[in-house]
């Protein structure tokens, strides 16, 4: 179990499922194939995880994807209200949200949550600047955004990943 | 009612391949296209699975599959050639 | 069993599956500017196929008598691939900003 040769045990059992899933032949075989691509693969591209923390509270980890898919149906409502509506009324903008995360990996999830979510796609990561350059379809109040982005999803990614 | 349903949503998605349409060839930038030409091929997928479920076959699944795995690898490929410099950095 | 049932839900997911494609179709027609069209197929698109794709899935579970997982795939992919696609994009227009190409108009307020 070192970590040279099973770098990602998570991402071993996911390919394991996706192969059993699509493949759709519930037999044991199936399963021996998806877990051996499942270790190798990991393995090949092991040279592209440059940093990978660990999520340390996966019960939280759970609590938040929950959350961000309740939030995809609502944004959606949300956003489909908005492109139906008057244009004229929108008020898009690019917020930055500054980040207090450290680790790029954890940023790119938090950019991804925020491509997925209330009317708001994330256009940069900037690690240097430490910020997050966030566009939103309508902003009347461009601070509360921000609060709500951190409050919402970057508290909890920092409390998971401990980073 | 399915086939109505299914009707319907037939009508739904193709209005929704030619808007995507309009916005290819309307562009104004490269972005607008190869935005549009992200949003066909996803649209496409939507049609693929009406049509695996109008015609009783599973036989649409890979093709639907396929068609997510191309599409995103191809707008990636594009954004990364109007970004300027090499495909692979 | 609930085959009713079933056949409800399908059209149901069906319906609001092909309302959000277009939504998302519509988003990308009519918003004024290369930004805010991004909003769109994001969000609203990826849900109406992952919809569809639920639809899809219901269906032939249903009609085979046993449960099919497989087409979650494509939606678990798009999920995946949506903020990528976004993130690119939005890359790819402020570079355009920066760089116009002739012909084109790099405002994207056509």
């Amino acid at each position: 179990m070192s970590a040279r040769l099973l770098p990602h045990p998570l991402m071993t059992l996911l390919i394991a499922g996706l192969w059993v899933v699509v493949v759709a032949r519930h037999t044991p075989g199936s399963l021996v194939m998806g877990l051996l691509v499942g270790l190798v693969v990991p393995v090949l591209v092991r040279g592209f995880w440059t940093d990978r923390p660990v999520a340390r509270r996966p019960r939280r980890a759970l609590a938040l994807g929950v959350r961000v898919l309740a939030d995809i149906v609502v944004a959606n409502v949300e956003v489909a209200r908005l492109v139906l509506g008057p244009v004229k009324r929108l008020r898009p903008a690019l917020l930055e949200v500054p980040l207090d995360l450290s680790s790029p990996y954890v940023a790119t999830i938090l950019a991804s949550i925020v491509s997925l979510t209330p009317g708001t796609v994330s256009v940069d990561i900037d690690m240097a600047g430490r910020r997050l350059l966030v566009h939103a379809l309508h902003a009347p109040d461009p601070e509360a955004v921000i609060a709500t982005i951190r409050r919402r999803y970057e508290a909890p990614l920092k409390e998971i990943f401990g980073c | 009612m399915l086939s109505l349903a299914l009707a319907l949503a037939f009508a739904l998605v193709g209005l929704a391949i030619a808007l995507t349409l309009w916005r290819l060839l309307a562009g104004p930038t490269l972005a607008d296209r190869i935005l549009a030409l992200d949003t066909l091929a996803i649209n496409a997928i939507a049609l693929v699975l009406l049509a695996g479920l109008a015609l009783g076959t599973r036989a649409y699944f890979e093709a639907a599959l396929l068609l997510a795995m191309t599409g995103f690898v191809g707008t990636v490929a594009l954004a990364k050639y109007r970004l300027g410099g090499g495909l692979i950095d | 069993m609930g085959t009713a049932v079933s056949e409800i839900l399908v059209s149901l997911l069906l319906l609001v599956g092909g309302a959000f494609t277009l939504i998302g179709a519509i988003g990308l027609a009519r918003l004024p500017d290369f930004p805010m069209r991004l909003h769109g197929p994001t969000k609203a698109t990826t849900l109406g196929v992952g919809a569809i794709v639920v639809a899809a899935m219901v269906h032939t579970s249903v009609t085979n008598g046993r449960l099919s997982l497989q087409e979650l795939a494509i939606s678990l992919f798009l999920f995946i691939t949506a903020p990528v696609v976004a993130h690119v994009l939005a890359k790819a227009a402020r570079a355009e900003r920066e760089t116009p190409r002739g012909g084109d108009d790099p405002a994207g307020r056509g």
